[in-house]
């Protein structure tokens, strides 16, 4: 039988502000236990909650992002659950009324493989994106057969964003969550670090007879903190359902852990002893109201978002689909590229993009920096492309160039690389009476190899261009000397 | 509409509260009585009425994201049951 797999998914990220969601204690990564956890934190009694505008504004710059209706009016409510790093037996959140409803993210595959696979473009529908507060953590090392509990993180603002179960293979799930993870980190939500688990991922999964309407029972895989572990965790679970099914088995609704060691889904609890949150509106909160000046001074200061930029790039730059989808794979390479471009010229974008991709990323990756971390500034870069497509210098000097850059050469100055070619004399030689004296110099002390020639040894031909270019120190224009040489030897 | 023993006893163990036979019977009582009340009130023709979240027809007010907590960690492990190496300890709970 052919079966359908059915997946939503339901992501968490942190959001970017300073302080928790309802209190003022640092959200800051990887402080010493419970050194940011205050008494709201750690819910000591007649403490009240006051919601951080920041949150709100993350909420909102998100909404508008995904093209979702910011609600006006928007309730908290107490989600009721025991476990000891939720020190209050409720986490606040929402839950009719959430604060971003509707909305969508596009998705593409193949569009970043290099060839072959034909691009598939989708849109996958948001249900709703809500405000919450997390959790803190909890250590079962054994501390005399104890727990500890670490409430740094408790409080710290999550918005979850919720998909509807519009993904129908672990690539189109794992194609969403990238998208959606470069859409917070680009419109400045959330740091977006996987490791730090600023973003992290649950999956409803299900399987139903390829045709049949109503969707299977669905288990959930809960807290997938990489793209990897995400995919590996829908192709087990995906397979395991399909094959009870296959055995005559049935599927019962519950909630799964996923082990990264055996890549394999276990159950953590079903649906009989499966919570009962018993929801109701937070007292301590007042409903959120936000006014349309605020969601237009909101939208007023949003940056072109990925897609519209993506698609920009392939109009205005005439790069390809697969430079396009690189380039705009975060704001910071996207403003690199267009600055390189805007100090090189409009018509050297391919060769700037070629740049981007090539040499400066491969640098970057050797020495684990970040492109904010590059000591080649993108006017730098662009000063340099502008040589190479005048024609001042041959790609392989330019690659020079780029070192020197590196080494802080010429210092931040946006025109170091016109200070470094003067410098060290590297200006191509294109001046046709230089380029024949040249090689004239040079036939005239390879007698040997021009006899070789002669008797029809193209070899020979690229010994000689060696020498030429040997003699010119690199730094004659290649095609020229090519063309030229051959010119000389024929005639 | 009325709770059931069963349910008092399900709605005790998703609080982590343990109660006794009696306690139980009590708290079922108390309950109904409660029910009771929102019974009477849901009598009420409230058609067209939007629903309310909070008692007060207000809007939240929010703060600036500023920290202006200090780490006081000292003052409240004090006054807990158990700590180790800043951690709070609790009976091991592994679900």
């Amino acid at each position: 039988m052919n079966w359908e797999i059915v997946i939503g998914l339901e992501t968490h990220a942190h959001l970017a502000t300073r302080s928790k969601i309802f209190s003022g204690s640092s959200t800051a990564f990887g402080a010493e236990p419970n050194a940011q956890a205050n008494a709201v934190d750690l819910a000591l009694p007649g403490v009240l909650p006051v919601l951080n505008r920041a949150a709100v504004e993350c909420a909102i710059r998100f909404g508008l992002a995904v093209e979702g209706r910011v609600a006006r009016k928007s309730v908290f409510a107490r989600k009721n659950y025991f476990y000891p790093d939720l020190p209050k037996a409720y986490q606040i959140s929402q839950y009719e009324l959430p604060v971003v409803v509707g909305g969508g993210v596009a998705i593409s595959l193949g569009k970043t493989e290099k060839a072959g696979e034909e691009a598939m473009e989708k849109t996958i529908r948001l249900t709703r994106a809500h405000l919450e507060e997390d959790a803190g953590k909890s250590l079962h090392e054994d501390f005399r057969g104890k727990s500890g509990i670490d409430l740094n993180r408790a409080g710290t603002p999550l918005l979850e964003i919720v998909s509807e179960p519009d993904m129908r293979s672990s690539a189109e799930a794992v194609a969403y969550a990238r998208a959606l993870h470069t859409l917070v980190r680009w419109i400045g939500v959330s740091d977006g670090n996987l490791q730090e688990g600023s973003f992290r991922c649950d999956a409803n999964v299900s399987v139903r007879p390829a045709g049949q309407r109503e969707f299977g029972t669905r288990r959930e895989i809960k807290n997938l903190n990489s793209f990897r572990f995400l995919q590996q965790a829908i192709d087990y679970e995906a397979q395991w359902q399909i094959a009870t099914l296959e055995d005559g088995g049935r599927i019962e609704q519950a909630t799964v852990l996923f082990d990264p060691g055996t890549g394999e889904t276990r159950a953590m609890r079903t649906k009989e002893d499966a919570h009962d949150y018993r929801y109701f509106p937070d007292p301590d909160l007042l409903p959120l109201i936000i006014d349309d000046e605020w969601i237009e001074r909101a939208r007023a200061a949003m940056p072109e978002l990925p897609e519209p930029r993506r698609r920009r790039f392939i109009d205005e730059y005439g790069l390809s689909a697969y430079d396009a989808a690189t380039l705009t794979s975060s704001l910071e390479v996207a403003d690199y590229f267009e600055a390189a471009v805007a100090a090189a010229g409009g018509s050297a974008a391919k060769p700037c993009a070629n740049w981007v991709m090539g040499d400066l990323a491969a640098r970057l990756n050797r020495e684990d920096r970040a492109l904010a971390e590059s000591p080649v500034s993108a006017a730098q870069l662009g000063g340099l492309v502008a040589r190479i497509v005048d024609g001042t210098l041959s790609n392989n000097i330019a690659k020079q160039v780029f070192e020197a850059l590196w080494n802080g050469e010429g210092g931040n100055h946006p025109k170091a690389a016109d200070e470094i070619i003067e410098k060290r004399g590297l200006k191509q030689i294109t001046d046709a009476g230089a380029i024949d004296a040249l090689l004239d110099q040079v036939l005239a002390a390879n007698p040997s190899m021009v006899a070789e020639f002669k008797a029809g040894r193209e070899k020979a031909f690229n010994a000689l261009v060696g020498q030429a270019m040997k003699a010119a120190r690199g730094k004659a224009n290649p095609q020229q000397l090519n063309a030229r040489l051959r010119e000389k030897l024929e005639r | 509409m009325s709770l059931t023993l069963e349910q008092v006893r399900r709605i005790a163990e998703l609080a982590r509260i343990e109660i006794s036979d009696a306690e139980a019977e009590s708290a079922l009582g108390h309950l109904n009585r409660i029910f009771f009340l929102i019974e009477e009130m849901q009598a009420v023709d409230a058609s067209g009425v939007e629903p309310m979240a909070h008692a007060q027809d207000l809007a939240q007010r929010l703060r600036e994201d500023r920290v202006t907590e200090t780490d006081r960690r000292g003052a409240y492990q004090a006054i807990a049951p158990e700590t180790e190496a800043g951690l709070y300890l609790v009976p091991k709970v592994i679900e």
